[in-house]
C-alpha cells in the first residue's frame, strides 16, 4: 500500500532556521529516511520552496492565474504532478494542458527546494498491488 | 531541536505582527514593545507547559495586551483579567482575537511597523538599526556588532531614532491605496539597505547575517502582499544575490568575481526561489527598478558558465533601468555589460562622462583600470588601480586591487620599458 505523507509547519519559522538548526534537523530526517529507504519502504521526498514563490492556476474558463499559494478550503488535496519544465510559463503551459483534459478546481504550481528520488524498489511494489 | 530554540525561532517570527498589532492599539512603541516583552517571558513560562499555541502571533498580541492592560488595572485596584494559563491553546478568547486580528489588520501593522522606521529625519544607518531592533528583534549587542559600533553608541542611536520617530506623527488609521504603494516603496528600498549592509560585509559574520534578516522580512512582506511584483522582485534579486555567498569569497577571505565565481557553490535552491519569482513579477508587465535589476541577476543565474552569459540583454535591461532610475552607477553597471558586446573600447567612451561625478567612487576606478588593462595600456591601468586602492572600503575590496597592480608590475619590470 503506498502513503503520501504531507508535511505542514509554520513556514516562517523552518525558512528562517539558521545553519546548525537545519543541519541538525535534517540530520535527524536523513537517519529515518535511511532506515525507510534500507528497508525499500522509501518512494519519492521533497521539499517545497516558500509559498511567496508559488502561483496558482485557477481551472475556470477562462483560467486564472493568481499569485500565491491555493487558499481556498472548500475543495481538497487530491493529487501531485512533479514535472521538470524551464520557467513558470512553461510550468503554466503544463496545468493547462492537464487542466483541459480534467476541467474544475486549481493546481498551486510551487517551484521544489530538494528532490529526493528514494528508493525505487517502493515504487514499483506498490505498483504491483495497486 | 530543544523547546527554547523552537519557542525562540517562533517568537522572533511572529514579532513583526505582534508588535505591529500591540503598537496599532497602544499607538505607543515604547508601550507596544514592553508589552511584547512581557507577552514573551509568560510564552516562556507557558509554552513549555501547555504547548505551543496554533497561532503564536495571535497569542502574543493577546497576552501582550492583557499584560498591559492588567498593570492599568492593578495599579487602579481593580479585578484583574485571568491569566494567560487558563488560555490554553485556541481557547475561546483567542480565537476571537485571531478572527479579530484578521489578515489585513496584520498586513498594515507589518507595514506600519516596518515603515515607522523610514522616517525621512533618520540617516540610512539609523533606519536599519531600528528595523533591525524593533521588527526583527536583535539585541542592542548584536546591531553593535555588525556596526562595529560600541554597545553603548548604538543603544544611543537607536534610542534617539525612537525619539524621532515618537515625535512623528505615525499614521494609524488603515492607509489608502496611494499611501500603501508610497509605504510599500519606502519599506522595500530600506529592506535592500539592510540586506546590502550584509552583503557589503565581507568577513564580519555578524553583519553578513543582516541577508539573511533582509530575506526574512521581505519573504514576509511579499507573503502579505502576494500580487505586489516589484516585492517579488527585490526578493528574487536578494535571493540570487545571497545565493552566490559561498563562491564570493576563496580561502583567504580575497573576493572571488562574479566570472571567476566556482558556479556549483551557488545555493541551488535560493536561486530557483529567485528565478520563480522573477518570472511570477514580469508576468505582471509592470516593470520596476528591483524586477529588472533581479532579471539581470537571473541571467547570470541561469548561465551555466560566464561565456554562456546573454550580455545583449543583460545592456538591454540595464538601458531599461537607466531610463527607470537614471544614476551614473547604473552607467557603470552597463558599461560592464557593453565591454563584453562591444569591446572594452565603447565601454571606456561610455564611462568617461562619468570621471567627474565618480570621481571618489572605487568602482569607477576599478572598472577603468579592469578596461585598460584589457587593452594593454598598462600606465592608465595602473593610474586607475591605484586610484581605486585609495578608495576601497574594504580589505578585500583594496586585496583585489592590489592583484593587478602586483601583476601589472611584474609584467612590466623585466622588459615592459625598455623595450619601448
Amino acid at each position: 500500500m503506498l502513503y503520501a505523507l504531507l508535511c505542514y509547519n509554520d513556514e516562517d519559522v523552518v525558512w528562517a532556521w539558521d545553519k546548525a538548526q537545519e543541519a541538525e534537523v535534517m540530520g535527524r530526517l536523513a537517519v529515518v529516511r535511511a532506515r525507510l529507504a534500507k528497508a525499500g519502504k522509501l518512494g519519492p521526498s521533497l521539499r517545497l520552496l516558500p509559498t511567496t514563490a508559488a502561483t496558482t492556476f485557477r481551472k475556470s474558463d477562462p483560467p486564472l492565474v493568481i499569485d500565491g499559494p491555493f487558499a481556498e478550503t472548500k475543495e481538497q488535496l487530491l493529487g501531485i504532478y512533479i514535472i521538470d519544465v524551464a520557467d513558470l510559463d512553461e510550468a503554466l503551459a503544463v496545468a493547462k494542458d492537464l487542466g483541459d483534459a480534467n476541467p474544475g478546481g486549481a493546481y498551486e504550481i510551487r517551484p521544489l527546494a530538494l528532490y529526493n528520488e528514494g528508493s525505487r524498489d517502493a515504487v514499483a511494489k506498490g505498483a504491483v498491488t495497486a | 531541536m530543544s523547546d527554547l530554540a523552537w519557542i525562540n525561532a517562533a517568537i522572533s517570527a511572529a514579532r513583526p505582527q505582534a508588535v505591529g498589532a500591540l503598537l496599532r492599539y497602544f499607538r505607543d512603541l515604547d508601550t507596544a514593545e514592553e508589552a511584547f516583552q512581557d507577552a514573551c517571558l509568560r510564552a516562556l513560562n507557558n509554552w513549555p507547559k501547555n504547548g505551543p499555541p496554533r497561532d503564536p502571533a495571535a497569542w502574543l498580541i493577546m497576552v501582550g495586551r492583557n499584560a498591559a492592560l492588567d498593570g492599568v488595572r492593578k495599579r487602579s485596584r481593580q479585578t484583574e483579567l485571568p491569566s494567560e494559563d487558563l488560555l490554553s491553546d485556541l481557547d475561546d478568547a483567542e480565537e476571537r482575537v485571531a478572527d479579530r486580528i484578521d489578515a489585513a489588520d496584520y498586513r498594515d501593522d507589518v507595514l506600519r511597523l516596518l515603515f515607522i522606521c523610514c522616517h525621512p529625519d533618520l540617516p540610512a544607518t539609523q533606519q536599519i538599526a531600528l528595523a533591525l531592533r524593533i521588527v526583527s528583534g536583535l539585541s542592542v549587542k548584536q546591531i553593535a556588532r555588525a556596526f562595529l559600533v560600541s554597545e553603548a553608541a548604538m543603544e544611543q542611536r537607536i534610542t534617539r531614532a525612537k525619539r524621532i520617530v515618537a515625535e512623528g506623527d505615525a499614521e494609524f488609521e488603515t492607509p489608502g491605496p496611494v499611501e500603501r504603494a508610497e509605504r510599500l516603496a519606502a519599506v522595500a528600498a530600506m529592506l535592500y539597505l539592510v540586506f546590502n549592509e550584509g552583503y557589503s560585509a565581507g568577513d564580519n559574520p555578524a553583519r553578513a547575517q543582516l541577508c539573511g534578516e533582509a530575506i526574512r522580512l521581505t519573504r514576509l512582506l511579499l507573503r502579505l502582499y502576494q500580487t505586489e511584483p516589484e516585492i517579488m522582485g527585490l526578493l528574487a534579486l536578494m535571493l540570487v544575490q545571497h545565493a552566490r555567498t559561498p563562491a564570493r569569497f576563496d580561502a583567504d577571505g580575497q573576493i572571488v568575481l562574479l566570472d571567476d565565481q566556482d558556479r556549483s557553490l551557488w545555493i541551488g535552491p535560493m536561486v530557483n526561489e529567485g528565478l520563480a519569482l522573477i518570472d511570477k513579477a514580469m508576468r505582471h508587465r509592470r516593470p520596476g527598478a528591483y524586477q529588472v535589476q533581479a532579471a539581470i541577476a537571473a541571467l547570470h543565474a541561469r548561465a551555466p558558465t560566464p561565456a554562456q552569459t546573454d550580455w545583449p540583454q543583460i545592456d538591454r535591461l540595464y538601458a531599461a533601468l537607466e531610463r527607470l532610475t537614471p544614476s551614473p552607477v547604473i552607467t557603470l553597471n552597463r558599461a560592464v555589460a557593453v565591454s563584453k558586446v562591444a569591446g572594452p573600447e565603447a565601454a571606456l567612451e561610455m564611462i568617461a562622462p562619468l570621471a567627474d561625478r565618480l570621481s571618489g567612487y572605487f568602482h569607477f576606478h576599478g572598472l577603468t583600470g579592469a578596461l585598460n588593462l584589457e587593452l594593454g595600456r598598462h600606465r592608465e591601468a595602473r593610474v586607475a588601480f591605484d586610484r581605486a586602492i585609495a578608495l576601497a572600503n574594504t580589505a578585500a575590496e583594496a586585496a583585489h586591487i592590489r592583484q593587478h597592480l602586483d601583476r601589472l608590475a611584474h609584467d612590466h619590470a623585466p622588459a615592459g620599458g625598455a623595450a619601448k
